[in-house]
């Protein structure tokens, strides 16, 4: 797999072959608070890049997850549905949101490398 | 205007707290350990809360101070004894809730404990019908901690000897630190617990003993998930100025004696409702699966007519649930009765339920 590659609207991206895998970072997890609540979409849906895929909810509020690259999403993950807290424990690792067939290469490519997230997190910290 | 911030800014700011904007005051949302630790930490051991932002009112005045507040609140303020408290609210001409409060009667007077988003207008309405000879007192050199949970008894008695005593919705005056406290034995949050009325210099010395104890500071966020399940109202969520207390299913917080007689605000509307029943009503709603169905979310009937509104929702961490409160037409209010909820565009199943969702007995 390849390195991880993030969003403004932070979630991560890892590549595999063409197909990517999507979460949310860790960063987003501490802003959000305890999960208690997940939606992933199902197998065959097309999404685009930057539109709406998923829903996370914290006791607090919901978020909607965006994709950051567009493509047909080949699964979506149960465990975290059936386990939202898990989202919090592992964000960047077990708890993944959903799986895409990618399109464009150049989209993965043209997100922040984790030096580059690491800053835009610091330079916005809300 | 700039936020206020309670005596124990600095403190809350120590023990990592996130603070959001609330009713004008930077108050903590929750702290490190987060919501549902909070949560838990208050119904398993004890949380304390910092409500330092509520407005506590004195009033002083002789029997015509009774007849007068009686008028905007419908408690049996005559027959309240020293030292006992109700759950009441200040109703306007219709009938709608004002705010919601606790009164509690002392030697003096009257001490009212009011939302702190609400109390400068309410004092602008309680005092349209105060005499000349009644005496009244936002106090702001006060702070307000409320201490919840089932270890505060053992914990504050180590403190302030005595407190054990106290039945719920009872209060007294205790010495600490050649200081005067004022604690009742109340909350809201469906545990046994205290409220401590004590002065701005002194609060943080309380907070240093409760810390030193394994008290751990609670913050809006749970106070929020621990009052819902306990099924308990919050202004400008469950109810606002256009919801009477018959609509908020809170008709147990009118006397019986005020019921009959009334003279008070509202009271033509209000009987005639107690007759008659209302056309909708607050209920308590678990929807299905983990779905939570927050304030705003649209409730349909079995056969997709719109009925009601979600005032309040959530994760309950005690019940491992979504729960939530709205109001809906009465004829559906059955606890039981099958319901849809609309989220994010879809409709889920959802029942009428019982509150409070999370039940525990109370010092009597």
């Amino acid at each position: 797999m390849s390195e991880k590659k993030f969003s403004k609207k932070h979630e991560w991206v890892s590549l595999d072959g063409d197909v990517a895998t999507v979460g949310i970072t860790k960063h987003a997890t501490e802003l959000l608070g305890d999960i208690v609540f997940a939606e992933v979409p199902e197998a065959g849906k097309s999404v685009e890049k930057e539109g709406q895929a998923a829903v996370v909810e914290s006791t607090k509020a919901a978020s909607d997850v965006y994709s950051p690259i567009s493509g047909e999403i080949t699964e979506g993950n149960k465990a975290i549905v059936d386990d939202p807290s898990s989202i919090n424990a592992d964000p960047e690792g077990a708890s993944w949101f959903f799986k895409l067939k990618i399109k464009e290469k150049g989209e993965f490519e043209s997100l922040m490398s984790k030096e580059e997230y690491e800053k835009f997190c610091k330079d916005n910290p809300n | 205007m700039e936020a206020q911030k309670t005596a124990l800014y600095d403190i809350h700011k120590s023990l990592g707290a996130k603070f959001v904007p609330f009713a004008g005051y930077d108050m903590p949302i929750q702290y490190k350990d987060g919501i549902v630790k909070e949560h838990i930490s208050t119904r398993t051991f004890a949380g304390f809360f910092d409500v330092s932002h509520m407005g506590q009112f004195f009033l002083e005045g002789d029997e015509t101070l009774t007849d007068a507040l009686e008028k905007i609140i419908p408690a049996d303020l005559r027959s309240l004894k020293i030292n006992h408290s109700k759950y009441s609210f200040l109703l306007n001409n219709d009938g709608g809730i004002i705010d919601d409060l606790i009164v509690t009667k002392t030697e003096k007077g009257f001490c009212i404990i009011l939302n702190a988003a609400c109390k400068e207008n309410d004092i602008k309405q309680i005092s349209q019908f105060l005499g000349k000879n009644h005496k009244y007192l936002l106090n702001n050199e006060l702070s307000l901690i409320a201490l919840q949970g089932p270890k505060s008894v053992e914990i504050l008695e180590k403190l302030i000897p005595g407190v054990s005593n106290l039945k719920f919705m009872t209060g007294n005056n205790f010495n600490y630190e050649d200081d005067n406290l004022y604690i009742t034995r109340s909350g809201y949050t469906g545990e046994d617990g205290f409220e401590i009325s004590i002065s701005n210099s002194k609060v943080e010395k309380l907070i240093n003993f409760l810390i030193s104890n394994e008290v751990k500071p609670i913050g809006l966020g749970a106070r929020d998930t621990l009052r819902l399940e306990a099924g308990l109202c919050l202004y400008g969520h469950d109810l606002n100025e256009k919801i009477n207390p018959i609509e908020a299913n809170l008709k147990w917080a009118i006397a019986k004696k005020r019921k009959d007689i009334g003279g008070f605000n509202g009271w033509d509307k209000i009987k005639n409702l107690f007759t008659n029943g209302s056309e909708k009503i607050r209920v308590g709603i678990k929807p299905e699966g983990k779905i939570i169905a927050r304030e705003n979310t649209k409730i349909f009937s079995a056969d997709d007519n719109e009925i009601g509104l979600v005032t309040s929702g959530t994760f309950g961490p005690s019940v491992n649930a979504p729960v939530a409160m709205g109001y809906i037409k009465s004829n559906f209010a059955k606890v039981g009765t099958s319901i849809k909820l609309e989220v994010r565009g879809k409709k889920y199943e959802g029942k009428v339920s019982e509150l409070p969702f999370y039940k525990k007995s109370y010092v009597k």
